[in-house]
């Protein structure tokens, strides 16, 4: 094995109420936060910068230059983001982040608003994660009792308000200008950029918003340093990820480990497929980012490797699809929820993801003709780089990739009159009396 | 609470816009305990924000949580507390998927059939509870106890295949385990979930949505076994990050 698991966010998931102020200040927890406020906020913007931490959001953009982007002594007020909405599919960190150590997170929010300096934070989480947003609730009113919340946290002369505001069911919400329109009481529709955030974002104020899981990997990179976290991921990838496997698998899961790892160190490491099946095609960053197959098992798993195959680390959402799955089926579904999640405001998108739904109906049920490749492909074009969000973008990921890699598949489903695979095989209750 | 037998196909549909879905189609009206019940908790809701708009959302879950539903009387209730129209206030109602606009049972059973899910065995779920229940998609069963739908991917794809109540966490199903979930529901014996607390009522978990602490935080673990096979693996393997020393960096 060629490289090492190495939890630090993960780390104390397991611990008896792990979610509890308590728990989490046995493991040192706020220590962090105190190095922090004796520090100045422009040494804690280069020391992030100096890690090289880059947003687990799914853009990898740098976290500290993000930062460093908020104009100071500007007389405006500063806000702080965290984009807990996780709903890209196959993406499931950010979640169980929450549930088990919250106070990491809120750790990191504080930090980080410090740093830019922001008196008021957003925690803008999906609704559809019940006991995640008691966790939060939680966490932040044992946080406000404590005094790391509130008014001259730690008897230094910095306030923070951190509030959770609840989503009510829309990924775009997750696309960080529609989050701020929601976060504000509108419908979530993106927002033309420029401005961008960091000038008028919340408020039309300066505004970061990042991810969970980069929030939550500063209050290890104060106590760690910029080396520390540098000794693991690559040079322009640094640092630890939480890599989510899911599918065919032997052992579906989290597992943290460098930047820059391959899915085949992953598999071998964690029992590979399930038994007697093998590996078709796999998502390395959730369903916006292009399929991959078996012949990218090797493809460094960092913000440079994807990329230089024609598809993203996204989220590292790691979905395994084994050769008893209609690879037609997984992007129909797919395209479903993009068709279904297209927030109406640019055509390109809107249009072209209920299209992209008409043409895989007709695929499944064997009408489609060559000529609907073709057409999905025209689409698939007019989409990419015309969508007024990434949202539409992504919504081309699985439709030209699939078709890239298994285009016989899409004809044998017209030349076959439907769809030639049976769907019991690829579930994971075939065999067992269903 | 629903008073009589439902299902998707029972009732009247206004449709605005096919991407929409049903307008709001019941519209009981709040009673003069419910209304003032949404001021006071609405104005602790309005004060968490630096702009009352901003309080909407939560507003919105608060109406839900009177009348297990937003109606058109909690919409212009909303408007009159932010200063909006009913057109500003509805507009935003009906974007979001969360918001009902019909009362729901006490369980909502979300049964994820997004692409990883629906693969695994959401599917094969979703069909059973179809044909188990005998109502479609957003149908409620006539016991008022059951309303169904299909939902997209919950953050929880390695518990695939995953069924959500009211929100709460129920990893790994089957076909068989998720008939006799809805059993044990319309039963008045519901379940624990996997990751989460024992279940509440679906009106009832709208006021945590809206932000409210039920205190019921310390149920459940702190993860599910899938969370922490990494963590496992890590031991196993003897492996770790490496150990942090006092920085130099800054
Ligand atoms: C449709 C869509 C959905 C998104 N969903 C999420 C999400 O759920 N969580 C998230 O952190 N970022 C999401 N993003 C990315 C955000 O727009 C933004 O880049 C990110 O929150 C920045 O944080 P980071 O720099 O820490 O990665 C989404 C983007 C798009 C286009
Ligand atoms: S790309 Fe889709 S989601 Fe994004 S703005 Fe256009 S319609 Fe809305
Ligand atoms: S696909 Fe069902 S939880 Fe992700």
């Amino acid at each position: 094995m060629s490289f090492n698991l190495t939890p630090v966010l993960t780390a104390q998931w397991g611990l008896d109420q792990s979610w509890t102020l308590g728990a989490y200040e046995r493991a040192d927890g706020y220590q962090a936060l105190r190095q922090a406020l004796d520090m100045e906020p422009d040494a804690l913007i280069q020391l992030v910068k100096d890690s090289g931490l880059r947003g687990r959001g799914g853009a990898g953009f740098p976290t500290g230059m993000k930062w460093g982007f908020i104009p100071q002594g500007d007389g405006k007020p500063h806000y702080l983001v965290v984009n807990a909405d996780e709903s890209e599919p196959g993406t499931c960190k950010d979640i169980p982040m929450m549930m088990a150590s919250p106070h990491t997170l809120i750790e990191g929010v504080i930090i980080a608003a410090y740093a830019i300096r922001a008196n008021h934070a957003f925690i803008y989480v999906r609704g559809e994660v019940l006991h995640v947003i008691r966790r939060l609730l939680n966490a932040v009113a044992e946080a406000r009792a404590a005094g790391y919340v509130g008014r001259n946290i730690l008897g230094k002369s910095f306030d923070l308000e951190l509030t959770v505001h609840i989503g009510a069911g829309a990924y775009i919400c997750g696309e960080e200008t529609a989050l701020l329109e929601s976060l504000e009481g509108f419908r979530g529709q993106p927002r033309l950029r420029p401005p961008f955030p960091a000038v008028e974002g919340l408020y039309a104020c300066p505004t970061v918003i990042n991810n969970v899981e980069t929030i939550s990997s500063v209050p290890a990179i104060v106590r760690g340093g910029a080396q520390w976290f540098r000794s693991m991921g690559t040079e322009k990838s640094p640092g630890f990820k939480i890599f989510s496997l899911s599918g065919h698998v032997a052992r579906p899961g989290q597992y943290e480990a460098p930047l820059g790892i391959t899915l085949r160190e992953l598999l071998d490491a964690t029992g590979g497929m399930r038994e007697g099946h093998e590996l078709k095609f796999w998502t390395p960053g959730g369903s916006s980012t292009p399929l991959f197959t078996a012949e990218h098992l090797d493809v460094p798993l960092d913000f440079e490797g994807p990329p230089q195959h024609g598809s993203m680390l996204g989220t590292t959402a790691l979905q395994l699809f084994d050769e008893t799955t209609c690879v037609v089926r997984a992007v129909k579904r797919w395209s479903e929820f993009y068709a279904h999640e297209s927030c109406g405001k640019c055509t390109p998108c809107r249009e072209g993801t209920f299209w992209y739904v008409q043409i895989y109906e007709r695929l499944e049920n064997g009408t489609a003709t060559e000529e609907d490749i073709e057409t999905l492909l025209d689409l698939s074009d007019n989409i990419l780089g015309r969508a007024f969000c990434a949202l539409g973008d992504g919504a081309t990921s699985p439709v030209t990739s699939s078709i890239q890699f298994f285009r016989d598949e899409y004809v044998a489903h017209f030349e076959q009159g439907g769809c030639p695979f049976d769907p019991v095989a690829s579930t994971v209750f075939a065999g067992a009396s269903a | 609470m629903p008073q009589q037998p439902m299902s998707s196909d029972a009732l009247p549909m206004v449709t605005l816009d096919p991407r929409l879905g049903p307008a709001a189609v019941a519209s009981d009206p709040l009673s003069d305990d419910a209304r003032q019940r949404v001021r006071e908790l609405g104005a602790h809701v309005i004060a968490r924000y630096p702009r009352s708009r901003s309080a909407l959302m939560p507003l919105l879950y608060l109406v839900q949580a009177e009348q297990g539903y937003v109606s058109p009387d909690g919409i212009k209730l909303v408007a009159e507390m932010l200063n909006l129209t009913t057109a500003e206030v509805s507009a935003v109602s009906t974007f979001y998927t969360m918001y009902k606009r019909r009362p729901c049972g006490d369980y909502a059973v979300g049964v994820c059939t997004n692409t990883l899910c629906a693969i695994l065995g959401g599917d094969a779920i979703f069909e059973s509870l179809k044909e188990h229940l005998g109502v479609g998609n957003n149908g409620t069963t006539p016991d008022g106890k059951v309303t169904l739908e299909h939902i997209e991917c919950n953050a929880a794809c390695d518990y695939a295949p995953v069924v959500m109540v009211n929100w709460e966490f129920f990893d790994n199903q089957t076909v068989e385990s998720a008939k006799e979930l809805v059993d044990r529901l319309r039963a008045g014996d519901p379940p624990a979930p996997t990751r989460g607390a024992p279940l509440r009522t679906h009106m009832e978990t709208s006021k945590v949505l809206a932000g409210f602490a039920d205190g019921a935080v310390n149920a459940g673990p702190s993860a599910g076994p899938a969370s922490l096979t990494g963590l496992e693996l890590a031991r196993e393997r003897n492996e770790s990050a490496p150990a942090m020393r006092q920085e130099d960096g800054r």
